[in-house]
């Protein structure tokens, strides 16, 4: 079972990888929309990746609302 | 079969598959234009039969295969007329739309839907017309007219009802919620995932394979395990209808009209 923080981890490096942004430019608080440049469209593309990575299922309702890397960690998290 | 290139769509006969390719940006929304060319489609898909086995429908376009109606489109237009013509129109395109899909679903081919990305909406109902639907793994599907006071309305309900269990359709409908590829793979909604960028490539060896089939008998298999409940297509109308002249569907649409988000498809 992963930590918070591992979890957090991951998803930094993911959303690093993806966006094509450096990972040591990325920390938990950051607002992704902005820290990313990312739209709802791409925010949805986020999404996917995070429920293949992690294989959850994360309803859009639950993460409707949230821009922070952690508390996207939390809802991750929740459905491990 | 003529090969056809038009504004939102184009079409080509390749080896007794016939391609319909959507392109319409930002992500194919169906509108007027797209309903003529799909009407076009329609009438041409009748005459193909005997020269092709199968019909694959994908977009060439990256946010994916289709975000569903163009809200914007029905938005100005409604703003423009009065209540009565505004019902009258909505009506007139449900109609509309329902032949093309109905046409596609009784097709005696064998259809594909290759999809990939934002599968929402009316795009969803599209996808669902075909007998097989093959997915890139990062698709996503969704139903998200209950946030603008409606009901899917491109014949999404009955055909989501024949092809899955009640628990899920409920689940899709009354939460709007969209799930990625596999979890639709799971449910038996898609019946063959792909990787990344996939799904056409995939789409086509399956076309290739239905070919190697008498086409008689794979028509008739398909009449036999795929019943169009037109019945409960015709309810979906009403009850589409019914809603639209709610002041709740003005309020949703402004809402998605106003939205500053470019891309504003999260329910």
């Amino acid at each position: 079972m992963r930590t918070l923080e591992q979890t957090t981890d991951e998803i930094l490096g993911l959303a690093a990888t993806h966006f094509k942004v450096s990972p040591d430019e990325l920390s938990p608080d950051d607002d992704f929309f902005k820290k990313l440049g990312i739209d709802s469209l791409q925010a949805l593309e986020l999404l996917t990746r995070l429920e293949n990575h992690f294989q959850v299922e994360l309803p859009d309702y639950e993460v409707q609302g949230v821009t922070d890397f952690r508390t996207l960690a939390e809802r991750i998290q929740a459905r491990l | 079969m003529q090969n056809f290139s038009g504004d939102t769509l184009s079409w080509e006969l390749i080896d007794g598959v016939v391609e319909l390719a959507l392109h319409r940006p930002p992500c194919n929304e169906i509108g007027s234009a797209t309903l003529q060319e799909l009407e076009q489609f329609a009438e041409a898909l009748q005459a193909v039969t005997g020269e092709a086995h199968a019909l694959i429908i994908h977009s060439r376009l990256k946010p994916g295969f289709c975000a569903g109606a163009d809200l914007r489109e029905l938005y100005h237009r409604s703003q423009e007329l009065s209540a009565e013509e505004s019902e009258a129109g909505v009506r007139d395109f449900l109609e509309r739309i329902h032949r093309v899909m109905n046409t596609i679903d009784a097709s005696p081919l064998t259809t594909i839907a290759a999809v990939h990305g934002v599968t929402f909406g009316g795009g969803f109902e599209l996808a669902l017309t075909c007998d097989l639907i093959v997915a890139d793994k990062m698709a996503r599907f969704c139903f998200p007219e209950l946030r603008l006071g409606l009901i899917p309305g491109f014949g999404g309900i009955p055909r989501l009802k024949r092809d899955l269990g009640n628990g899920i359709v409920r689940d899709l409908l009354l939460t709007g919620r969209s799930i990625n590829a596999t979890k639709a793979q799971a449910i038996g909604l898609v019946s063959q995932l792909t990787a990344e960028g996939e799904a056409l490539r995939v789409a086509r060896l399956t076309a290739a394979q239905v070919g190697k089939f008498d086409r008689a008998t794979s028509a008739a298999a398909k009449r036999f395990i795929k019943p169009i409940p037109y019945a409960e297509l015709r309810q979906e109308i009403e009850t589409f209808c019914n809603l639209f002249t709610k002041p709740a569907v003005e309020a949703g649409l402004r809402k998605f009209v106003e939205s500053t988000d470019a891309q504003p498809y999260l329910p």
